[in-house]
């Protein structure tokens, strides 16, 4: 862990380095540690410790970037140089749109890091893990999966005198648990790696694969869903990275246009929140400024989009504080000029009712555990299409009956929302990068499915 | 660079490291991207690192870090072998990597003309070309190009003795037109989706390209296709061009023939294969005309390299031959597994090259190479002359594939229908769906080798912690009887 005085250091070098007339540096630090099983072996394991800095650096409306990851003096200099020489092409490459660097503006922080899960070692993960090994060998199936714990350091400074610094840390789980003719699956996510009960999740995956031996081929069609929070998640993640107000203002958005509007049941309400302790916090955005809390649907009714200042100003609507990095050294594809502003914590709110209650009104449905290989057909819908996977069973009567083979489906997110007949009480959250995603499990009266697998 | 390497090495040895690799790696890239006349993207970035991989106690431990100083590279080793010790309480067999691979080489990709040389201003010039010629076209929203520079210096050292040096340069680009209107959203890319074409070369692989002379037509083509008919829904024939069939041998070909995946590696994650050990040599996946080979040799390709990142040197692998499943994507671990698997020596296993890690952060995966379908004997003109009814399919827009590769869903940015030998009338929303051998098996017709060339997919992702790792697929337009089209219901 790089720390606090030492990343003040740090950007002090560069803005000394720096000729622009505005200098901003972005602060990733890591400390990543995974372990990974299969057959019932941890057969990867891996530890990673990596600290990069995104220096912009403005001349007028031109901007330049450059990254490093070499935090000696020499380094900070060069990629102080290089983020200037961007900017001095003639004629000069200009971004009207440029909005200038932020002022300081005072961010509360928001408690996010756990000192256990810092310090967590690989023998403490290799125990973790042997527990879902070994009660996969008593039961007699095959288990996989990833356990990672870390600590991440995330700082903005700007030579406008901002400067933000956020420590936190991760454990995640994912597993999937196979039979010889089915999956069970299950995955946790927190900042604290006491909330990832990796046992229980265990159970829970190989329970899952057991129950969904011998599946039956089923014709595809319309059924009614209930669908496992794992499920839901993607409809969530789906629905809110097409909230950001670039995809939205240039009508390339489920929800452009279509705010105020009631879209989707009054049941369902998704947000964003960066602040909430129960994600993943992380409580300004790559510009430095305050996250705030946006209701991208509230009671089935559309929205607002996230902003950054760049779209705030391009739509006059309120900052959000939603910028991504303009270099995103994980993500290249979830950098500012590829996606725009992005909601990172988005939620789905909780409901009444059990997941029992909801296959017990359900006459005949599929009962479905994750989706697979999701990717948008048509986005003014958020029609999507994937596989359904690690689960899928049939509704008869109120009861689950029997494992059924995976299915295709080809559907509008949107049109399924609006069926929406139940929703859970209890959220779930996984993480993915950047992204901290929470859902509950969902009745929905229609979902289409497409086509068949062999297994 | 020897001295590190050395000293990791050592270290890890003498911490009880039966066998461990280094590898140190620098990489430069350059991003310029212009978005509707603005300049949106001037970024230079570098990283540097490396990664230590060790076996102890008969298991993996990896450790990486961005310091390298001689304490540093210490003390990455030393946690390499105490992560391994950890790997190994949860262990059954001891690894086994086979025979020895000792290689003391150096490779560097051939080009013409060094991308990072050539100015800011000439690269800003093409793009703003390209965009305002894109947006010249009436209905178009959105306009935006790139163009990337990549340079990636790497050396890898062992304790059997490889030390191996390698440079790679890629360079890349591409166009995009966005046209909205009435509750459609329609778009056309130039030379491939996904943003870009990327392929191992210098500045002369833009060049070629020509993104200003497409601009027009490709803008022309997303207004149109924004009052084009829906693609219908129903059983036909159906030719893919090449970089739709690119993308098809990516997902179908290419992912189900990593042969860790196979063994469940990735079960947690991307999931298995279909391809199982028992289909070896015997599995009918394709009609007697479909080739396929993984290729790191081939000039051009994002999979070309001298050496894998286990030190294993370049190779040409068939896939699937006259129709027939007869080889994997293998590294030194899997190839034993699988010959040990099929009674065979395996001490005379041999990895088929196929090991590549993202960065000097991540660990090995078996990854693609190039993946090409071999060339057949048809021109495209006699292709679709000789198709009575059909539709024509090019460039990639969505993708999906169940989690064993069989079942998949591909979308294309631009459909034509196809009658009595012409191409009539142009379709929006295509997707077509099949089952992977099926499908193959399905392929009568590919069009000769004038109309084949390596594609690169630079967004492919693998394994936990995420890798991406950057492709090459070569193919020509080929044709398939009785697909599955169009089973989205148009809205």
């Amino acid at each position: 862990m790089i720390g606090e005085t030492a990343i003040r250091e740090i950007v002090h070098r560069v803005f000394a380095a720096s000729r622009a007339e505005e200098t901003e540096v972005v602060f990733f630090g890591l400390e990543e540690r995974l372990t990974r099983f299969a057959n019932n072996v941890i057969h990867q394991n891996v530890a990673e410790s990596d600290a990069v800095i995104v220096v912009r650096a403005a001349v007028g409306r031109s901007v330049g970037v450059a990254t490093t990851n070499d935090l000696r003096t020499e380094g900070l200099e060069r990629v102080a140089e290089a983020a200037v020489a961007a900017c001095r092409a003639e004629p000069a490459p200009e971004d009207p749109d440029y909005p200038g660097l932020p002022e300081p503006t005072d961010v509360e922080p928001v408690a996010a890091f756990d000192e256990r899960t810092a310090a967590y070692t690989p023998a403490d993960r290799a125990r973790d893990v042997g527990e879902i090994c070994r009660q996969a060998e008593e039961a007699g199936v095959n288990a996989s999966g990833a356990f990672s714990t870390g600590l991440y350091e995330f700082a903005v400074a700007n030579s406008h005198g901002l400067f933000v610094y956020h420590p936190t840390t991760g454990a995640d789980l994912t597993t999937v648990v196979m039979t010889d003719s089915s999956a069970g699956y299950a995955a946790g996510a927190s900042w604290k790696v006491e909330e990832v009960n990796v046992a229980e999740l265990g159970r829970e995956a190989i329970q899952r694969a057991l129950r969904g031996r011998d599946p039956r081929p089923l014709e595809p069609g319309v059924y009614p869903v209930v669908l496992e929070p794992y499920a839901v998640m993607d409809i969530v993640s789906f629905l809110s990275q097409m909230a950001g107000g670039m995809q939205v203002m240039e009508g390339r958005s489920w929800m452009s246009d279509r705010q105020g509007e009631l879209l989707v049941s009054p049941l369902i309400s998704i947000w964003d929140d960066g602040r909430d302790p129960a994600g993943w916090p992380l409580p300004f955005d790559f510009e430095g400024v305050p996250r705030r809390r946006v209701e991208i649907i509230r009671e089935g009714i559309v929205g607002d989009a996230v902003y950054d200042r760049r779209w705030a100003k391009k739509g006059n609507a309120p900052v959000t504080g939603h910028a991504m990095p303009a270099v995103n050294p994980f993500s290249p594809w979830l950098s500012a000029g590829m996606m725009g502003p992005l909601p990172l914590h988005p939620v789905m709110g909780a409901g009444e009712h059990t997941l029992e209650e909801m296959i017990a009104s359900t006459q005949r449905g599929l009962y479905i555990t994750r989706f697979h290989y999701t990717r948008v057909v048509h986005p003014r819908e958020a029609v999507v299409t994937g596989m359904t996977r690690d689960g899928t069973f049939l509704i008869e009567n109120g009861e689950v009956t029997t494992p059924v083979r995976n299915l295709r489906f080809t559907q509008s997110y949107v049109e399924a929302l609006r069926g929406a007949e139940m929703v859970g009480q209890e959220l779930r959250c996984e993480r993915s990068g950047l992204f901290m995603t929470r859902a509950p499990a969902l009745k929905l009266s229609a979902f289409h499915f497409t086509g068949t697998t062999t297994f | 660079m020897k001295d590190l390497t050395d000293l990791a090495l050592d270290t890890a040895r003498a911490r009880g490291a039966t066998y461990a690799d280094i590898r140190i790696v620098h990489r430069r890239t350059q991003n310029v991207a212009v978005r509707n006349g603005a300049v949106t993207g001037l970024a230079e970035s570098e990283t540097l690192g490396f990664g230590v991989r060790v076996i102890a106690s008969g298991a993996w431990g990896f450790a990486a870090s961005s310091r390298l100083t001689r304490q540093e590279v210490e003390r990455v080793a030393a946690e390499a072998v105490e992560i391994a010790r950890a790997s190994s309480t949860v262990g059954k067999e001891p690894v086994d990597i086979g025979p020895p691979e000792v290689h003391v080489a150096t490779y560097r990709t051939p080009f013409r003309m060094d991308p990072f040389a050539v100015p800011l201003e000439t690269k800003l010039a093409l793009l703003m070309a390209a965009d305002e010629g894109m947006r010249r076209v009436k209905g178009v929203r959105v306009a935006q190009g790139s163009v990337v520079s990549w340079l990636e210096r790497k050396t890898f050292a062992s304790t059997e003795g490889s030390f191996i040096e390698q440079e790679l340069m890629e360079t890349g680009g591409g166009i995009v037109a966005y046209a909205v209107g009435d509750g459609e959203i329609q778009q056309r890319s130039y030379p491939n989706s996904f943003a870009r074409d990327q392929r191992t070369g210098g500045w002369e692989v833009v060049e070629e390209m020509d993104l200003p002379g497409n601009a027009e037509r490709v803008a022309s083509e997303a207004v149109a296709l924004l009052t084009a008919d829906p693609c219908p829904c129903r059983v036909t024939t159906l030719i893919l061009g090449s970089t739709q069939l690119a993308l098809q041998v990516h997902e179908s070909c290419g992912h189900p023939t990593e042969l860790d995946r196979v063994f469940g590696s990735e079960a947690a994650y991307a999931g298995t294969s279909f391809l199982t050990p028992e289909k070896l040599g015997t599995f009918r996946y394709g009609s007697p005309i479909v080739n396929l080979t993984a290729d790191a040799t081939i000039p051009g390709g994002l999979g070309t390299f001298g050496y894998d990142d286990e030190g294993v040197p370049a190779q040409r692998v068939p896939l699937v031959r006259e129709g027939i499943f007869v080889g994997y994507l293998s590294s030194r671990e899997t190839a034993v597994r699988l010959a040990r698997l099929r009674g065979e020596d395996p001490a005379a296993a041999h990895s088929g090259g196929a090991m590549r890690a993202s960065g000097w952060d991540r660990i090995p995966l078996v990854r693609m190479t190039n993946i090409n379908l071999e060339p057949g004997e048809w021109s495209f003109d006699d292709l679709v002359a000789d198709t009575q009814e059909g539709i024509y399919m090019e460039t990639n827009r969505s993708w999906s594939i169940d989690d064993r590769r069989l079942n998949f869903q591909f979308g294309t940015e631009i459909a034509y229908e196809i009658r009595g030998g012409r191409m009539v009338r142009l379709l929006k929303n295509a997707l077509y769906t099949g089952i992977t051998p099926q499908f193959w098996g399905s392929c009568d017709a590919i069009c000769d080798a004038s109309h084949w060339r390596v594609w690169g997919t630079p967004n492919c992702g693998k394994g936990q912690p995420g890798q991406i790792a950057h492709t090459g697929h070569g193919a020509a337009p080929a044709r398939f009887r009785d697909v599955q089209v169009g089973v989205i219901r148009n809205t």
